[in-house]
């Protein structure tokens, strides 16, 4: 029976892993195919199936005039973009979250959780019904087709994320803690910064994890809200699509796309599996 | 020089969680706060630590309007039910961080640092994270923050109730060296408890706190002699005191119709009446000429057991000298002690203490 189990488990995970690491392989090899070992029917092996060639990754980096589409500013107006917004979200939002799980709000019949609520609304309507009021209010501002507009907007759509999951840890750690460092001279803002903060870095981590993912992977605000000036890597790279799909400069694209966060899942994976965000408070 | 409460009142909702308290402490003294569960024990503490504001009423510490002064001002300090330390800090920076948060003088800190840890004996642990100490470590820890900080008040709010039967035996003894010590003169202590063992162990000043509101402050020897009314006799004894309805008629104590004594001598100048009949579970014995009773429960307690027993509509609990498992519904016959019975009136005030007269 254990065997059998034994079996079993190792069956599933090769067969997810499968699912999970063919669509790479799959990019990978087709990255260095051209467009006739593309349309030629399915090969696998480089040099005994297909001639490897780096045509796909050069027309990342070649500019416009020479057929390209001229990669690196998108790439680094995509990570600037990113993380600044992800770096306000965090700060912002833990120190919302920090009041919505110490303090009582009460105007009316709103309380703490209402307003935790508002800010989780903002991720519950479709992104289309923001996009109008988002464009009218930045054309407004004069910050259409920035990359300040842009960070503005993924403010808005991140910060509830850092909240929701900060509010959650914040209620977990214990008040007294708080209390302890009132008690023993801290004034209020020094038992933030000195006593819960240090405290709370895992929680910080994972939210901060959660809004570089979905702020990196937006497509649709990037699209509406830029034209020329600004591009993202998303917009970008939906931008190679012409008349003949070009798969190799396509799956070249992706992989240089997915590249950041598979670096950030293997840095906070280490950091999990270290014990770090666990068990950092009882 | 004293710490004074004048007429404290906190009623966040509909319900008193302190209802008008009025207390007086002073300095080298010990207290012990006693009260079950919600009662407002630790609403009172974290009122005198200046964690809650009181609705109404004053706190006065060496002349100075205590209510005044912000929590991180007050200089107390205070030990929960909890672990409560820094994790993110060692063994050493957890004790130092209030005196750090002073700008005491390094060398100072060290002194006192090292002082602290001596006293409650983490020597060797000064580098430890607190996740790797045990509860009992993790609590000593916390002592020693606040012993560290020398505060004028120090405030502990059932700081053994989460540990283990041993470790908390040898702790209160600690605590009682710690506390009457030279140094102790400087200081009030006030200890929150629920356990009445622990509060007549302690044998400090007793305030017996119900329902926000204070019923009796006395020594522990007056507390347990005569207590105020039948709520204190039940808070100040574990088990607590078997309290049943009855009445005096014809110079006989009268609970049911099984269960009817002769007055004894002491007794004999009561006027007749209804009363509550008191008597401390140690004070039921086993005894073949006593009144038959049926056994509802049998708890072994250490060397003891705890026996509820019930005939009608009588209910108690005996205090047993032996380990002894007993049958549900096993006939016991129990004897009273006669001398020990206490009378309290219908209203629950103390009418008579067996050690009065």
């Amino acid at each position: 029976m254990p065997k059998l189990y034994t079996f079993l488990k190792y069956f599933c995970v090769i067969l997810w892993s499968c699912f999970v690491i063919a669509p790479f392989l799959w990019a990978i090899s087709t990255s260095f195919k051209d467009f006739n070992s593309v349309t030629g029917g399915a090969t696998y092996i480089p040099w005994l199936q297909f001639e490897p060639t780096l045509d796909g990754w050069s027309v990342l980096f070649k500019p416009g005039s020479q057929g390209g589409i001229n990669i690196i500013g998108p790439y680094f107006n995509s990570v600037f973009v990113t993380f600044t917004a992800s770096f306000i979200s965090i700060a912002l939002g833990t120190l919302a979250a920090y009041a919505l799980s110490r303090y009582t709000f009460k105007a009316g019949f709103v309380q703490n959780n209402d307003i935790t609520f508002f800010f989780i609304s903002q991720r519950i309507m479709p992104p289309v019904v923001l996009s109008i009021p988002f464009f009218i209010f930045l054309s407004t501002l004069g910050l259409l087709d920035s990359l300040a507009g842009l960070i503005l907007v993924y403010i808005v759509l991140l910060m509830p994320i850092a909240v929701w999951i900060m509010v959650d840890f914040f209620n977990r750690v214990p008040k007294e803690i708080d209390e302890t460092a009132l008690i023993d001279g801290c004034n209020p803002f020094q038992a933030f910064f000195k006593v819960v903060l240090p405290n709370s870095i895992p929680g910080m981590i994972v939210a901060g994890l959660f809004c570089i993912i979905f702020g990196w992977i937006d497509f649709f605000f990037a699209f509406i809200l830029t034209f020329t000036n600004v591009q993202l890597l998303p917009v970008k790279i939906v931008a190679l699509n012409s008349s003949i799909t070009p798969w190799w400069s396509l799956s070249a694209a992706a992989l240089v796309s997915v590249a950041p966060l598979i670096v950030v899942a293997f840095v906070v994976e280490r950091f999990l599996s270290k014990g770090n965000l666990s068990g950092a408070l009882k | 020089m004293s710490l004074n409460l004048g007429n404290i009142i906190f009623k966040p909702t509909d319900q008193y969680h302190l209802n008008d308290i009025s207390l007086n402490f002073e300095y080298g003294k010990m207290y012990t706060i006693l009260g079950r569960t919600l009662s407002g024990k630790t609403t009172l503490l974290k009122t005198i630590a200046g964690l809650q504001t009181p609705d109404s009423g004053d706190i006065e510490f060496d002349g100075k309007d205590f209510l005044a002064i912000p929590v991180w001002e007050r200089n107390v300090a205070m030990v929960y039910q909890q672990f409560i330390n820094y994790p993110h800090l060692n063994v050493k920076q957890n004790i130092e961080f209030p005196l750090k948060q002073r700008k005491m003088d390094e060398n100072l800190i060290e002194k006192e640092v090292s002082d602290a840890i001596q006293k409650v004996g983490l020597k060797g642990f000064e580098s430890r994270k607190i996740q790797e100490l045990s509860g009992g470590q993790q609590q000593r820890v916390a002592l020693a923050r606040s012993l560290a900080k020398k505060a004028k008040i120090l405030l502990l709010d059932e700081p053994l109730v989460n540990l283990d039967y041993k470790l908390r035996e040898g702790l209160r003894e600690e605590f009682k060296k710690l506390f009457t010590g030279s140094e102790a003169s400087q200081s009030i202590f006030i200890y929150a408890s629920t356990d009445p063992l622990e509060a007549m162990q302690l044998n400090g000043d007793i305030i017996v706190i119900d329902e926000g509101k204070i019923l009796q402050t006395g020594s522990a020897k007056e507390v347990f002699e005569n207590p105020a009314n039948a709520k204190v006799a039940e808070i100040t004894n574990d088990p607590a005191m078997n309290l049943n309805k009855g009445k005096i008629e014809n110079n006989k104590l009268i609970l049911n119709n099984n269960i009817q004594f002769n007055l004894p001598g002491n007794l004999q100048t009561m006027s007749s009446g209804d009363y509550l009949v008191g008597i401390r579970a140690t004070d039921l014995h086993l005894d073949n000429n006593g009144f038959d009773f049926k056994v509802d429960i049998s708890e072994i307690s250490g060397s003891e057991t705890f026996l509820h027993l019930h005939n009608q509509d009588i209910k108690c609990v005996a205090t047993i000298e032996e380990v002894k498992s007993y049958e549900v519904d096993e006939n016991v016959k129990i004897n009273f002690d006669l001398s020990k019975i206490y009378l309290f009136k219908e209203s629950g005030e103390l009418h008579y203490s067996p050690y009065n007269n």
